[in-house]
């Protein structure tokens, strides 16, 4: 666009016009009829409008009043540093409610509607937890569930995060592939297993690959709508500052779609962890290891209400741990960072 | 000459034109304020000055570095602190590590904001991002600093003192600004030059010169801002049915 031809031709102006340097377009200048203007009809001696100020001339008489004008400026328009304090309401009222969830389920238990083998009270689960646990059996189940979780999880970031950004910033891949991978994130991973069971057999390849099915789309997804929603303003930055289409990638649109992605990847865990349940739950044996979809199945097949209710309240208070330590704070620390948390009910 | 603009058109698909000979030529550190009512493609002659778009015809001849932009909104990156923000423009422009830390610590002095560093947009006044968003657009050193609005949504307080540290900042840094607003106040505080910008089709239309008695004489500056608000109106009547 510099086109350097153009210079030479043109004149070189001063920098700084003198005032005889006026434009010949301007005749409507009023230095010649000072009558004309509001200013000067409204009566006001020159003496008194040389003290007028704001915004019509230099308002401050130096380097070192400026200073302290900004900096009281400054401080009277910023908050005053809040300090944050351990809130209890916040550990107290989530162990409130699950006492009073407890309490009802042992009210209905005593009123004694069902068979106690059909409805098992908490005392019950709690009791075959300690024998699941002696038997070393919870212990196993649980961490070889979390194990395949984390690792099938963290494969499918690894996988999905490129993809999800390739997506997003090249628009016929987009167009191309963009239905395909929304239709994959309808489609119940659990529809994978029996080809899964075929392909692969009773092995920890169907496992990790109906979680792959699961967690990839819904992170891609994650990705992209969050890379949707950067306000345009940040791109053209971008471009202002000279960033590459990489620096761009990097630097600008994936710190831009963080909470979008971020939203993503505890969606990819959940879809993850529950398909890894269904596959354990339906894919059983071989070399399959024991995990708490097994648990669950061997108390259906046992007909034993307790284990079956175990199984479910650990695999309830895995996702709910993950929540609790892992995005929760993530997620709380990447929204105040940016100022967007005050007023929310978190 | 820093900035030649020739028979500079724009026109959007097959709409009628948004800029049509635009003709200006702007000094190597010149402050020209350009001035129009809404919707005379001020915004858009930016645009075509920073490279963001293209003119439709005619010529223009601007640094071969490209031009330093800033934004109505500070458009600060709201995962990085003011001094992190600053650093980015630094480090996108290819300074190494060490002289960004000194060199962002310095443009953060330069606009008072020295002990702010390490605070989020969030955090930040409004007029105290616009100045960190100041310093980004010095990160850049380009001789060129193109300012859309810069401080169009501040309150007046604020605003008074930006414009004398601005007015300070470009006379310390040498600049060649080429501020774009809709208000006459601010374009005969800031310019050295005031260009009128005609609407639909954008041209310009007539141009005085600010001289440092209108800085220092309100007297003086008010008749001159009155002349310039009468021109815009007469602009503006022309468009009533």
């Amino acid at each position: 666009m510099p086109s350097k031809s153009l210079s030479s031709s043109a004149p070189d102006a001063a920098p700084a016009p003198s005032p005889e340097g006026l434009r010949p377009a301007d005749e409507a200048s009023g230095s010649d009829r000072p009558d004309a203007t509001p200013w000067a009809a409204s009566g006001a001696a020159p003496a008194s409008t040389q003290h007028v100020h704001a915004a019509l001339t230099r308002s401050s008489t130096g380097r070192e009043d400026l200073r302290e004008l900004e900096s009281g400026l400054d401080s009277l328009q910023s908050d005053a540093d809040r300090k944050h304090r351990i809130d209890w309401s916040r550990v107290l009222l989530p162990i409130a409610a699950l006492v009073v969830l407890v309490l009802i389920w042992q009210f209905y238990v005593s009123l004694g509607v069902k068979r106690r083998d059909l409805v098992p009270g908490p005392m019950d689960v709690v009791t075959q937890m300690g024998v699941l646990w002696n038997e070393g059996k919870l212990q196993e189940a649980v961490w070889t569930s979390m194990q395949r979780g984390l690792v099938g999880f963290v494969i499918s970031v690894a996988i999905a995060t490129p993809v999800g950004l390739l997506l997003a910033q090249v628009a016929p891949l987009r167009r191309a592939f963009g239905p395909l991978i929304s239709g994959l994130q309808v489609l119940p991973s659990v529809a994978w297993v029996p080809a899964a069971i075929i392909w692969f057999g009773l092995t920890d390849a169907t496992v990790y690959f109906v979680i792959f099915m699961g967690a990839i789309p819904s992170i891609i997804n994650g990705l992209i709508s969050g890379v949707d929603q950067i306000p345009p303003q940040y791109r053209r930055v971008g471009t202002v500052l000279g960033a590459s289409r990489l620096e761009m990638a990097l630097q600008i649109i994936l710190p831009a779609a963080l909470p979008g992605y971020l939203g993503g990847l505890k969606q990819g865990w959940a879809f993850s962890w529950r398909s890894l349940m269904a596959a354990e739950i339906i894919a059983v044996g071989g070399t399959i290891g024991f995990g708490l979809g097994s648990l669950l199945d061997q108390g259906r097949i046992l007909s034993d209400m307790t284990v079956v209710m175990s199984a479910i309240l650990l695999i309830l208070a895995v996702g709910i741990l993950i929540e609790l330590l892992v995005f929760g704070p993530i997620e709380k620390r990447l929204l105040r960072s940016r100022g967007l948390l005050s007023g929310s009910t978190r | 000459m820093p900035v030649v603009l020739e028979h500079l058109g724009k026109r959007f698909g097959d709409g009628a034109p948004v800029l049509d000979d635009v003709n200006a030529n702007i000094g190597k550190g010149e402050f020209v304020a350009l001035l129009g009512a809404s919707g005379c493609g001020k915004s858009t002659l930016l645009n075509i000055m920073a490279g963001l778009e293209a003119p439709t015809s005619g010529a223009l001849e601007v640094p071969s570095d490209g031009a330093a932009f800033m934004f109505q909104d500070a458009a600060l990156f709201p995962w990085l602190t003011a001094r992190e923000n600053i650093e980015l423009a630094l480090k996108l422009r290819g300074v190494g590590k060490a002289e960004r830390k000194a060199k962002a610590q310095e443009l953060l002095e330069l606009v008072h904001l020295g002990t702010a560093g390490d605070k989020r947009p969030h955090e930040l006044s409004g007029g105290m991002r616009q100045r960190v968003s100041l310093a980004r657009s010095l990160a850049q050193d380009r001789q060129l600093l193109l300012m859309d609005e810069p401080f169009a949504a501040l309150d007046a307080i604020t605003r008074d003192l930006l414009h004398d540290e601005l007015e300070r900042i470009w006379k310390e840094t040498g600049r060649t600004i080429v501020f774009v607003t809709h208000n006459v106040r601010e374009a005969v505080r800031l310019g050295q030059r005031v260009l009128l910008l005609s609407s639909r089709p954008g041209r310009v239309v007539q141009e005085w010169a600010v001289t440092e008695e209108h800085r220092t004489d309100a007297g003086l500056a008010g008749q001159l801002t009155g002349v310039i608000t009468a021109r815009l109106r007469e602009e503006i009547r022309r468009h009533a049915k």
